[in-house]
């Protein structure tokens, strides 16, 4: 059983075998830097509502997978499927304008910007201003902290604000589905905790989350379904529960085998 | 393992404790005398340094304080001074209390500085019986003369030693004074030093506004301030510096905080008055002055330009003289009629759009290869590409169209709607036609800055990848700060070509792209008033590449300065002379928390914002 979708709309996405079109799809997808195979063959598909993660150690090919999302990087062979368009030539403009956006890594705010200026970059493709005022809006409702932090330098924030920066600064493009780049990395262990918290509470308000992290307990515990990324590879896509119970996740990659 | 230790009191077992305890106070004599000894040598090469550099004798001629003080024995007077004020300076930080206070800081200062002035001592002597003149150029009698002070050279010998020594205790003791006297010091040698600097200048303007007797009384006959107007100058400034005390702040806050319409007003009404006093003065100021300023002008035009690249765009361009070579051989191309290939003789309004055209076209070409490379990689492309450039206007190849080494020349004035022609002749007119361009580079500056691509140029300077990722074509915003600097820079070269009346390969030497570049640090990157500032100061007073500025004298050691200047301003000052806030704030904030802290005080400098900041002031 996965848990329950708070989009009814894309019930049908529960699983792969649902007729809607998933939100965001990589169809056999390889990658390479150079001579290294970064991806091979990868096969991912993101439905409407659905808070997904994508789990992984170091040099698992995590990051590549966002990066070929999110037009950065060319896949060698293969289809990278946004609402049902192939957008494999498109630029990263062109999908982040179509509602496909990223928090990075570690955070990366323009950290000698005010807050408002990062703000602003996330709205960077967007002209409907009057739709923009009341997005600030909102995120000052989910953050008050960064309301009272408007004016100040990002750079200059306490970790836990730059996180809600981070979040804001992508929200503010309007996304259909947030990509989330190791959003545990980084940050004091409370702040994990109530990291992950925000994810969940983004995603109940309806947003579709695919994030990538390490720490795959935090990550599943809130998660609807995940996939295990080892050396380019998908060796491992099931739900969040499954994933947890599975005996390789526990032993080899979780390390909670001694406890 | 460590976080487990039992807190000791006595002696901790394999470590020495080398910091005496706190509270008990230390001898004025138990210095750190490695760090003065490390200090007073480093300042003592400095000062042989400069003493070979031939900067003393060669600046001997220009009196500052008459008779009292030449530059040349100036220069010899800084470094101890400056060692002893970091000395005394340094000593004060370490808030270790003393039997008499304020003890350590003065002989802290005083050996500093005696060990700097020891260098030239030993020099003296060196001089006396060696003879290094085969390497070292300046070694000469002329020097141990300007060092002995016409004396023999023991005499040399003793007085620098304390020369030195009383410089350094002078910084010693600067140190130790409140800020508010600090202040009045500071600003009493600022302003007797400014009029020296200043002389010809206010001398210039003095005689345009009739006001003679009072330029007669303040300076000598030859040169350099009157020893008693001087000393009314010190007194007076002093004065100012104290009754004034904040005042400059205060008022500034109160305009800083102004908001919405009266911001503006406010705003509009500096900008006029600025644009009013540029416009008035020059009809006051004779053919130096204008001079000074066009020259001056004609660096902010082009430090405008690669401040929206370096500054703006984060692309550290180094080879950016290239735009403004394309400037001026454009211009001179279309508008003279000794020009060997095709001699369009257009006007030079008519030109300039064609040089526009040019200098994008360039921009682009140079820009595509260049943008793809990020950091060093693509500092030393722009490197290239601006060495290429000049080397075409020089080679063989080309010199059927550009002339080679000789040049095109005969470049008629630039006329202007049929009104005026600007021509080299007439530095005011020339001056006038770089004042519109300049405020139209700096209009289209700061639009541009608070534009969205302007946004987009800071986001790319931040973090290029993040900037992808928020949908900002890079690539495309970075060429398009590209174009935008080269235009800039063509209508400086523009200009020149009409001024100058003659274009060579030779006035777009690599030292010019490092000049602007310079000045752009200089003066504070990204920061419209700063690059002004910064082209006023090392333009206008050490001069540029190949124009004189106010210290004639340095002409020869300019780079030296720069490079002084330069390394000096990283250390003590990496936002630049007039930081823009942002830049500020985020360079000092923990250096000045961390100030504070170590003064037992709130550091009062800053402008009395509350950590938060308030979101209305956007």
């Amino acid at each position: 059983m996965s848990p329950g979708h708070p989009d009814p709309a894309a019930d049908s996405g529960d699983g792969e075998t649902g007729a809607a079109t998933p939100l965001l799809e990589m169809r056999s997808v390889n990658a390479h830097y150079g001579a290294v195979h970064a991806l091979v063959d990868v096969d991912l598909a993101i439905y409407e509502g659905e808070l997904v993660c994508l789990l992984g150690g170091n040099a698992s090919g995590k990051s590549t997978t966002l990066k070929t999302l999110l037009g950065m990087l060319n896949p060698t062979s293969g289809e990278v499927v946004l609402d049902g368009e192939v957008v494999n030539d498109q630029p990263t403009s062109y999908r982040v304008a179509r509602g496909v956006t990223m928090v990075p890594e570690n955070r990366r705010l323009f950290k000698r910007l005010t807050v408002r200026e990062n703000l602003d970059l996330g709205a960077y493709l967007r002209s409907d201003s009057d739709q923009i005022a009341v997005d600030m809006e909102r995120i000052f409702e989910l953050f008050p902290r960064v309301k009272e932090r408007l004016t100040q330098k990002a750079g200059t924030l306490s970790g836990g604000e730059q996180q809600m920066v981070a979040i804001g600064r992508a929200l503010m493009a309007d996304p259909r589905v947030l990509l989330m780049d190791e959003p545990s990395m980084g940050l004091a262990p409370a702040l994990v905790q109530q990291n992950f918290e925000l994810i969940q509470q983004i995603h109940e308000a309806g947003l579709t989350v695919f994030m990538v992290e390490q720490n795959a307990n935090m990550a599943l515990s809130i998660a609807d379904r995940g996939w295990v990324l080892q050396t380019g590879r998908v060796v491992l896509d099931d739900t969040a529960e499954n994933l947890l119970a599975h005996p390789d996740l526990q032993a080899s990659y979780l390390g909670t085998a001694e406890q | 393992m460590t976080a487990t230790l039992p807190p000791t009191t006595g002696p901790q077992p394999g470590g020495t404790q080398p910091e005496a305890p706190l509270a008990a106070p230390r001898p004025a004599l138990a210095h750190d005398w490695r760090r003065i000894a490390r200090m007073g040598s480093i300042a003592a090469f400095g000062q042989v340094f400069i003493a070979l550099s031939n900067m003393p004798v060669r600046l001997d001629e220009r009196l500052i304080v008459k008779p009292v003080l030449s530059l040349g024995y100036l220069v010899l007077l800084i470094l101890p001074f400056a060692a002893g004020y970091r000395q005394g300076h340094q000593i004060k930080r370490e808030g270790v209390p003393t039997y008499a206070p304020g003890l350590n800081e003065v002989v802290g200062g005083l050996s500093c500085g005696a060990l700097a002035g020891g260098g030239l001592s030993l020099l003296a002597v060196l001089l006396t019986h060696f003879d290094l003149r085969e390497p070292l150029v300046n070694w000469s009698p002329i020097l141990l003369d300007l060092l002995a002070f016409g004396n023999a050279t023991w005499f040399a010998a003793v007085i620098w030693l304390v020369i030195g020594g009383g410089m350094g205790a002078a910084g010693g003791v600067l140190r130790l004074l409140g800020p508010r006297i600090r202040r009045a010091v500071v600003t009493m040698a600022l302003a007797v030093a400014g009029a020296a600097v200043l002389e010809s200048l206010v001398v210039d303007l003095a005689e345009g506004l009739g006001l003679e007797t009072l330029t007669d009384r303040l300076y000598a006959r030859r040169g350099g301030v009157n020893w008693s107007s001087a000393l009314g100058l010190a007194v007076v400034s002093g004065l100012l510096a104290v009754v004034g005390r904040g005042r400059f702040r205060q008022a500034r806050t109160r305009v800083t905080e102004l908001e919405g319409a009266k911001r503006t007003q406010a705003n509009v009404g500096l900008i006029l008055l600025t644009a009013a006093v540029l416009i008035v003065l020059p009809l006051f100021a004779g053919k130096l002055t204008n001079e000074l300023l066009a020259n001056v002008g004609l660096f902010v035009l082009l430090a405008l330009g690669l401040n929206v690249v370096v500054g703006l765009a984060g692309i550290l361009d180094l080879g950016y003289v290239a735009f403004f070579a394309v400037g001026s051989y454009s211009a001179a191309v279309l508008t003279a009629a000794t020009s060997p290939k095709i001699a369009p003789e257009m006007p030079w309004l008519a030109a300039l759009i064609v040089v526009v055209i040019i200098a994008g076209l360039v921009g682009l070409f140079i820009g595509a290869p260049v943008i793809r490379m990020r950091g060093d990689y693509l500092a030393i492309v722009t490197l290239g590409f601006g060495e290429i450039i000049r080397l075409l206007f020089l080679s063989d190849w080309l010199s059927g169209w550009f002339g080679g080494s000789q040049g095109i020349t005969n470049i008629p004035a630039a006329g202007i709607f049929g009104l005026t022609d600007v021509a080299g002749t007439d530095p005011r007119r020339v001056f006038y036609l770089v004042l519109a361009f300049c405020a139209l580079a700096i209009y289209v500056s700061w639009r541009l800055e608070h534009s969205r691509l302007g946004r987009a140029w800071m986001a790319v300077r931040e973090d290029e990848t993040v900037a992808e990722a928020m949908g900002i074509n890079t690539v495309n915003v970075k060429l398009l700060a590209f174009v935008v600097g080269a235009v800039l820079g063509s209508f400086s070269g523009a200009i020149f070509a009409a001024k100058v009346g003659s274009v060579f390969p030779t006035s777009f030497l690599i030292l010019v792209s490092i000049v602007i570049l310079v000045v752009v640090i200089f003066g504070g990157m990204g920061n419209i008033i700063g690059v002004i500032a910064g082209s006023a100061v090392l333009i206008g007073v050490l001069g540029g590449p190949k124009q004189p500025g106010l210290l004639v004298e340095f002409s020869e050691f300019k780079l030296l300065i720069y490079g002084a200047l330069l390394i000096w301003m990283m250390l003590a000052r990496p936002e630049g002379l007039i930081p823009s806030v942002r830049r500020t704030r985020e360079l000092r904030q923990q250096e000045m928390a961390q100030d504070a802290w170590l003064r037992g005080e709130v550091d009062d400098d800053d402008g009395g914002n509350g950590p938060a900041g308030s979101p209305s002031a956007v």
